[in-house]
This record gives structure tokens, C-alpha cells and sequence, in this order.
């Protein structure tokens, strides 16, 4: 079946591919339009221009911050799965982009992805994530392992670092019920690809550093889902409250955090008005003690 | 020097082979239900499908030489896959498909010196059983759009010719399986008429369902089906009583492991 029957590349690709991954289908017929591939294509501009080269990179870099960025996403394990939450702000510069931007996607049965950084990029990113899983699963007839999973998000997240380096960097966090191991797993990604194993908790974008504090005094192992679920939106309120380029429960526009839990029944995105209960929560509680939960200090020695 | 070969006879010669091939395997057959499209074939494989879910709400049905039709499908959801990359999900329709699976066909038909010996069937559930589309796709590359339901296969006249007595607009999802079992279970290729579950590849594309409404019909879940549809006069049945077997929602309450099994 050689591809010399087929005149259309598109037809050949699609008979000949020794492949079941969708990225490399698409890397084969329209490689321009994967994820920061205008952003390589631009950096090459520049360097095309002659000794001023980087005036185009620089142009990019600069514009990088003015483009929306997605900000803070937290993920924690509990005994039966895992918890991811994102706020929903987009900023671009000193303005908000997106009140009600969704940073957590589904993306397949047993795992989920959120995304920080170039906003524009990172859905794009998610939008190929999730095809190459249902692609594979279609062409095989079965999923990839978690694992499996995770090595293909990293892969992704590396073909991006041309971008990256020109100052538009997007960097996933990934979560998901690994079927083999009975447990929660969480993945989080640098912009070259390393893909490192975080537990029992993590946080990724702008806010993360608070989130992540928050996290530490609130976590325990024996939390239950729905504790767990307090607790990341408890973060995120706390990455709200000192990073300006997270956002809090919009109360007013009822706003609230995405939420997704993933367990041996697969994934579900907690309704607005579940999440809502939970922002609710938190606010009221916040409005008797700011700073929210404190964790009790050992006797002086 | 090749001896001279009018194209007719070319042709001709390409057709009767292709045709032979076909001819070797059993037939399968897709009917429209009251909740969407069911697919039937007799296959005691339960690894190597005839029957697969393309994209969203549109599902392929193939009989023929194996290596050739998966390697057409895997091709199919390809075209699927990328063609609702580069616009949206609903870009995706069955008629492009069978379009481009037309020309496939058709130019492999006329270029190649062994035609594909297989015939296709792609099919889309709608919104409502009008908007369903099901289209056949022959090993020359023509095509031809089927109401209500279609057989495929070396025996398809035959067994078409069953379903026509059995088949109603709006069955339900039982009905319409005995009506598929019986048109299969009438082909006289020597076979034995009885067709049980583990040697039967069922699938179905559910209108109600979200997103992925493709699911494959295995194990107990079919068993009982097929029991209904032998109770409500499956192979025999000229007249069933009314009202049997109203099928519940199907798939409505699916878990995901349920979900499109290989």
C-alpha cells in the first residue's frame, strides 16, 4: 500500500502513518499548526534578519506579557483519588483578561490537566493533549497508562520550549486515577519537559507560592475527598489574597473555582453550584478571620 | 509486452475478484433504532472488530479482508481526528467521510491491480432518526446512502431482503436486534443458524449520549438482549407483540469502564 497510489499527502499520511500518536500526524501534514508553532516560526524570522538578531525575539518577548496568561491551578491527592482546582482569572499585563476563563480540562476518563502561563498556547496544548489520548485509544483500542500519559504530556510541553524561550512559556499540571496502581497521581512539567511525580500535593502559575504554603499547614494524608476539596479552594483563596494575578470566588458573578475530582469512577467536574457551596464556605468563614485557618503553634520550648 | 486487455474487461476482472473476496466473509448489517443506529455482525473474534467507533456520532462497520478494512478504519479516524483538530468536533460529519473513503476506494479501484476487497459502512446518528445518515461504500468507490437499514456482504441481498420484512421506522433497540439476527441467521452459507452472544460483534451509536455516543454491546448486557429479542420473536417472528421489550436508555447510566472497550 505505498503511498505512490495516493496523490493527496493528507490521504497518504492517513494510510501510511506507522503511528497512532495524533501529534505526529499532525507534525506530518501541518506541522505550523501545533502549539507555539508561531512562535518558532517568528523567532526564525528573526534570525533570518540578519546581525539584529532576536529584533523579531525580542518582539515577542516583549509581547509575551501582554498576552492573557492563565495563573494559579492546585492539585492534591486523597485515598481515593485526586482533587485538581484553577481560579479563573486570565491577566494580560496589569489588566484582567478573562473573568471566567476554565484552566482544568477533562482529558480522557481517568485524568485531567491544567494549565499556567500563555494562556493561548496552554488551551491549545490541552485541545492536542486530549486528542492524542482519545486518537491512541481509537487506533488501539485501549488506553495509554497513566504513566504513558504523562510521558506524552511531557513530550508536548518540550516541543514548546521554542516558544518558551521567546517568552511565551506554558507549563501543565497533570492529574490522574492510575488504574494499576489503585492510587491519585499528580505530574507537574518544566518548560523543557521535565516531568516530575509531586505528593501528595501541588500547585503551578502566579499564585502557586502562597497556594502551595496554604496547602502545607492544611494538608493532611487522612483527608477525605471533600476535605480535600476545601482545602485546595482554601489555597486558591489564599493565592487570591496576595497574588494579584489570581482570582478569587466571584461571589457577586457567582465565579467560582473549577473543580475536578478523579476517582475509581473516573473523572467528574464538580457543578458550579457544588463548587459554589465550597467558595461560599470559605468567603464566610474568611469574613470572621481573614487569614483563614490557623495552625496551632507547639508549645515554646 | 503485455498482452493488450480492453479496459472493460480490466475493470470487470478487478470487479468479479473483489466481489469474490467479499463474498468469503459473513455479512453484517446496521439498522436504524428508536435511540440511534445498531450495528450487527457475526464475528467469534472478540480482538479483531468489524465493527468501531470512528469519531463523536459516527461509527464504521466493514466486512471484507481484515488487514484491509482496519487499516481504512485507522485511516478513517484519522481523517476524523484531524479534520475536527483543524476546524471543530462538529466539522465532522459521516458524508465527509464516505466522500473521502469514496475516493480512496475508487482511485485504489482503478489504479492499483488488486482492488480492496471490502465494503464499509459508515453511519452518523443525528439529533433525531430523520437527520441519521448511513452511507454504503462499495470496493469501486461508489457510494449510496441507506434509510432505515443496510446489509453488507457477500450474502447482503439475502439478508436485506429479511430485514425488509422485520424492519419498521422507530423500533426499539431490542426489535431492531432481532430483526439484524434473523436477516443474519437466514444466510445460506452453511453455517448454523443460531447466533450467540460471543459469536455475535454488536455495537451501537446512542443518540442520547454525550459527546463519544459509540458503545459496544458485550457480555451479560448482551446476553440479555438477545434473550428479549429471541422472546419477542427474533428469528420466527412475522408479527411481535406490541410494546415488548422497550428498551431502556442505552448506556445512559454507563460508568466509564463501560465506555468504548477494544
Amino acid at each position: 500500500m505505498g503511498s505512490g497510489f495516493f496523490a493527496g499527502r493528507f490521504i497518504a499520511a492517513c494510510m501510511d502513518a506507522g503511528t497512532s500518536s495524533f501529534a505526529d500526524l499532525v507534525a506530518a501534514c501541518a506541522p505550523e499548526t501545533l502549539p507555539g508553532a508561531g512562535a518558532a516560526a517568528a523567532a526564525q524570522l528573526g534570525g533570518a534578519a540578519g546581525p539584529a538578531q532576536g529584533a523579531a525575539g525580542a518582539a515577542v518577548e516583549s509581547a509575551g506579557p501582554y498576552l492573557p496568561h492563565g495563573t494559579t491551578i492546585v492539585a492534591a491527592r486523597f485515598d481515593g483519588g485526586v482533587v485538581m482546582a484553577g481560579d479563573r482569572r486570565s491577566t494580560a499585563g496589569n489588566m484582567i483578561a478573562q473573568r471566567d476563563i476554565e484552566k482544568v480540562f477533562r482529558s480522557d476518563d481517568y485524568s485531567c490537566v491544567g494549565i499556567a502561563g500563555v494562556a493561548g498556547i496552554g488551551l491549545e496544548l490541552v485541545r492536542l493533549f486530549q486528542l492524542e489520548l482519545e486518537h491512541y485509544e481509537k487506533l488501539e483500542g485501549r488506553t495509554l497508562s497513566l504513566e504513558g500519559k504523562a510521558n506524552r504530556l511531557s513530550a508536548f510541553v518540550r516541543g514548546n520550549m521554542g516558544a518558551a524561550l521567546q517568552g511565551l512559556v506554558v507549563v501543565p499540571l497533570f492529574a490522574g486515577y492510575d488504574e494499576d496502581a489503585g492510587r491519585g497521581r499528580i505530574f507537574s512539567y518544566d518548560v523543557a519537559g521535565g516531568r516530575y511525580e509531586e505528593r501528595p500535593y501541588h500547585s503551578i502559575g502566579s499564585g502557586s507560592i502562597f497556594a502551595k504554603g496554604s496547602l502545607k499547614k492544611l494538608y493532611t494524608e487522612s483527608l477525605s475527598d471533600r476535605e480535600v476539596v476545601l482545602a485546595c479552594m482554601q489555597a486558591l483563596y489564599d493565592a487570591a489574597d496576595d497574588d494579584s494575578a489570581t482570582g478569587g470566588p466571584d461571589l457577586a458573578r457567582q465565579i467560582y473555582p473549577v473543580v475536578a475530582m478523579i476517582t475509581a469512577d473516573g473523572f467528574r467536574r464538580l457543578s458550579d453550584a457544588e463548587s459554589g457551596e465550597y467558595a461560599r464556605a470559605v468567603v464566610e468563614e474568611r469574613t470572621r478571620e481573614p487569614s483563614g485557618p490557623v495552625a496551632p503553634l507547639p508549645p515554646v520550648p | 509486452m503485455p498482452f493488450y486487455v480492453s479496459p472493460e474487461q480490466a475493470m470487470k476482472d478487478k470487479a468479479d475478484y473483489a466481489r469474490k473476496g467479499i463474498a468469503r466473509g459473513r455479512s453484517g448489517v446496521v439498522i436504524q433504532y428508536d435511540g440511534g443506529i445498531l450495528f450487527v455482525a457475526p464475528n467469534p473474534s472478540s480482538a479483531l472488530h468489524k465493527i468501531s467507533e470512528i469519531y463523536d456520532r459516527i461509527a464504521f462497520a466493514a466486512v471484507g479482508r481484515y488487514n484491509e478494512f482496519e487499516n481504512l478504519r485507522k485511516a478513517g479516524v484519522r481523517y476524523a481526528d484531524y479534520t475536527g483538530y483543524q476546524y471543530d468536533r462538529s466539522d465532522v460529519t459521516a458524508r465527509g467521510l464516505a466522500n473521502w473513503y469514496a475516493q480512496i476506494l475508487g482511485q485504489f479501484f482503478t489504479e492499483s491491480n488488486k482492488p480492496f476487497e471490502v465494503e464499509l459502512v459508515v453511519a452518523e446518528v443525528g439529533e433525531s432518526p430523520v437527520s441519521d445518515q448511513i452511507y454504503r461504500i462499495t470496493f469501486d468507490g461508489s457510494v449510496a446512502e441507506e434509510h432505515g437499514f443496510v446489509a453488507m456482504g457477500g450474502q447482503a441481498d439475502q439478508v436485506a431482503a429479511v430485514l425488509k420484512d422485520h424492519y419498521a421506522d422507530d423500533l426499539p433497540l431490542v426489535r431492531a436486534l432481532g430483526a439484524a439476527i434473523a436477516g443474519l441467521a437466514g444466510q445460506g452459507n452453511g453455517e448454523g443458524t443460531e447466533l450467540s452472544a460471543s459469536q455475535l460483534e454488536v455495537g451501537i451509536l446512542a443518540r442520547d449520549r454525550v459527546h463519544r455516543t459509540f458503545r459496544r454491546l458485550t457480555g451479560a448486557r448482551l446476553e440479555v438482549l438477545l434473550a428479549e429479542a429471541a422472546g419477542s420473536g427474533g428469528s420466527g417472528l412475522a408479527s411481535p407483540p406490541a410494546g415488548a421489550g422497550d428498551e431502556q436508555q442505552p448506556g445512559e447510566a454507563a460508568s466509564p469502564d463501560e465506555g468504548v472497550t477494544p
